[in-house]
């Protein structure tokens, strides 16, 4: 029995490993810098959905909320580069850093309520996140801030003419996201998170301190979300806070983790390379004139899996295992 | 003698102007089993969900393996050595029968690999081996509880609480659950439970305790408490009194 287990947690790595090696090599055959712009999207936003999963989906503390650390993340960065010099690499690790202080300082309050409270918390104090960037002058206020571009360079994470690097780096964030998760799902923090989801009062009966796995999972969530914000901060080359923390960043996020399997380790990717590729593809074939068409494919998809598959489209691919329990 | 295990000390709880216990002192010491009795609303669950650490009481303390746990939190508790199960079953539903122990496991053990060796152990020790890779929705009810006690089992607790853990079971069911009770008392472990149906409790348990309206009634050997007077009064009023 344990074998088998340990066998599974072996197969999801080299299955991991494997897709990423196809992935790295996808774009040096697909040249169209379209389609790599949606490659880079599908990559990225599977690591924010993946990261948003830890605390949503392993430790059940919806959060509609993450658009904040996306947001903190991107501000982060670019403030520190245009105003102190200060290279993006150490701004992404400073957003990082400072999202995860900030998800721990809110959830102190907000993790002592349950449900849909705590949801409808993340969504009020995301939306005052946004005013206060909206109305920060220094920060750029509603305009936002553009980074200035001076020439392509690893240094300064920018690079005009090529997107393959953006690409190879939201590759290494969605790879890093999994792997965090895929190692947390087999700790101590993994086999918390979980109990605290499914039961806080009988968590807490067998030595589970609910209120610090919550803690812990947001910080590992908001760091991870933080430096996708950084990294789409220096990909656009343009923040504004509508576009960075609107709410529907935090319902992007969350997208792709409910509709590939909330709670689960390959949920947010499968959900990821299915949803970003068709948002993108219906809004620029049948976004423009049809005024929200696309919207409507999205939000269709959205039904038919909620009502088809409410476990996510991973449960496909698992029935093999749940006979073979029986 | 010893300090006993489990003490509480004049303890006092209070809902509002509702008291669901007032000035119980009970002890519980190493190695019995002990049947916490009484009639609905005697205040029995009240009390089990202070000694578990669920909240703190109004007044009094608990003090446990010659420490005051009084102000302690359920977790705190549980690394202490209190473990406990739920009298409406609260399995994490979503997780496999063997994750559910590993989580209790997890308090000892740091190392996965270990945790999960020990998981099975206790499984297997229940008697749900079989069922380890089934996910806890999926298990009936009589194995339900047998998950809860097996997860209580995994934190190696010095104090086990069951709460109504055979009520509701078929007579058979009921059966294999008082010796899966015997057994863990015989590895040690000191049994302090909760149950209404008495001709489960009365053969099982060293010594009863019996509530009534919040306060200790009788306590003493099962065969006393079930012809003292006081006790037949509280269950059944006091017609039934004079007959016996």
């Amino acid at each position: 029995m344990d074998t088998d287990f340990a066998k599974r947690r072996r197969r999801d790595l080299i299955v991991a490993f494997c897709l990423a090696a196809i992935a790295a090599v996808v774009p040096l055959f697909v040249k169209d810098s379209y389609v790599q712009n949606i490659m880079v999207l599908t990559l990225m936003w599977a690591a924010l959905s993946q990261s948003w999963n830890i605390l949503s989906g392993y430790c059940g503390q919806i959060s509609l909320g993450h658009a904040l650390y996306f947001g903190i993340g991107a501000y982060t960065t670019t403030l520190l580069f245009t105003k102190f010099g200060v290279l993006p690499w150490f701004g992404m690790l400073g957003g990082g850093l400072i999202s995860a202080l900030i998800a721990m300082g809110l959830g102190y309050p907000c993790f002592r309520l349950r449900g849909h409270y705590f949801a409808i918390a993340t969504i009020v104090i995301a939306e005052i996140g946004l005013l206060l960037f909206h109305n920060w002058d220094w920060a750029g206020a509603a305009l936002g801030i553009e980074i200035p571009v001076r020439g392509d360079s690893w240094l300064k994470f920018q690079f005009a003419r090529s997107k393959l690097p953006y690409f190879y780096f939201a590759l290494a964030l969605a790879c890093v996201a999994w792997f965090v998760t895929w190692w947390l799902e087999d700790s101590k923090w993994g086999y918390w998170w979980r109990a605290v989801k499914d039961n806080p009062d009988a968590a807490e009966s067998l030595g589970v301190v609910v209120f610090n796995s919550k803690m812990g999972a947001a910080a590992v969530s908001a760091f991870l979300v933080a430096v996708g914000g950084s990294f789409y901060a220096q990909f656009v080359s343009y923040i504004d806070p509508e576009s960075i923390m609107g709410f529907h960043i935090s319902l992007l996020m969350a997208l792709p983790a409910v509709l590939g399997g909330i709670g689960t380790l390959w949920g947010p990717m499968l959900g990821a390379v299915i949803l970003i590729p068709v948002t993108e593809l219906t809004r620029s074939y049948a976004g423009g004139s049809g005024r929200g068409v696309d919207l409507i494919v999205y939000g269709g998809l959205i039904i038919a899996i909620s009502l088809a598959r409410p476990q996510g489209l991973v449960s496909l691919f698992a029935p093999k295992r749940k006979e073979a329990t029986r | 003698m010893s300090t006993p295990l489990l003490e509480t000390r004049g303890v006092w709880q209070r809902f509002g102007g509702l008291v669901a216990n007032s000035d119980v002192s009970i002890s519980v010491e190493r190695g019995e089993i002990v049947g916490l009795i009484g009639p609905n609303g005697a205040g029995k669950s009240t009390l089990f969900n202070l000694i578990a650490g669920v909240l703190p009481p109004t007044q009094g303390s608990i003090w446990f393996d010659g420490e005051d746990v009084t102000a302690l939190p359920a977790a705190e508790r549980c690394v202490r050595g209190v473990a406990r199960t739920f009298q409406v079953v609260k399995s994490f539903e979503t997780m496999t029968v063997i994750d559910n122990v590993i989580v209790g496991a997890l308090v000892r053990n740091t190392v996965m690999r270990v945790a999960r060796q020990k998981a099975h152990e206790v499984l297997d020790f229940c008697g749900l081996g079989a069922r380890a890779n089934v996910l806890a929705s999926d298990l009936v009810p009589s194995e339900k509880r047998r998950l809860e006690v097996a997860r209580a089992l995994a934190t190696e607790p010095k104090l086990l609480l069951l709460d109504e853990c055979l009520t509701g079971l078929t007579p058979l069911e009921a059966q294999t659950g008082v010796e899966l009770v015997r057994k863990v008392r015989d590895t040690g472990v000191t049994i302090l439970m909760v149950e209404h149906v008495m001709e489960i409790v009365m053969p099982l348990v060293d010594r009863a305790i019996v509530l009534d309206l919040g306060k200790v009634l009788v306590e003493g050997k099962p065969n006393d408490v079930v012809r003292d007077p006081k006790v037949i009064t509280a269950y059944l009023g006091d017609r039934h009194a004079v007959g016996a």
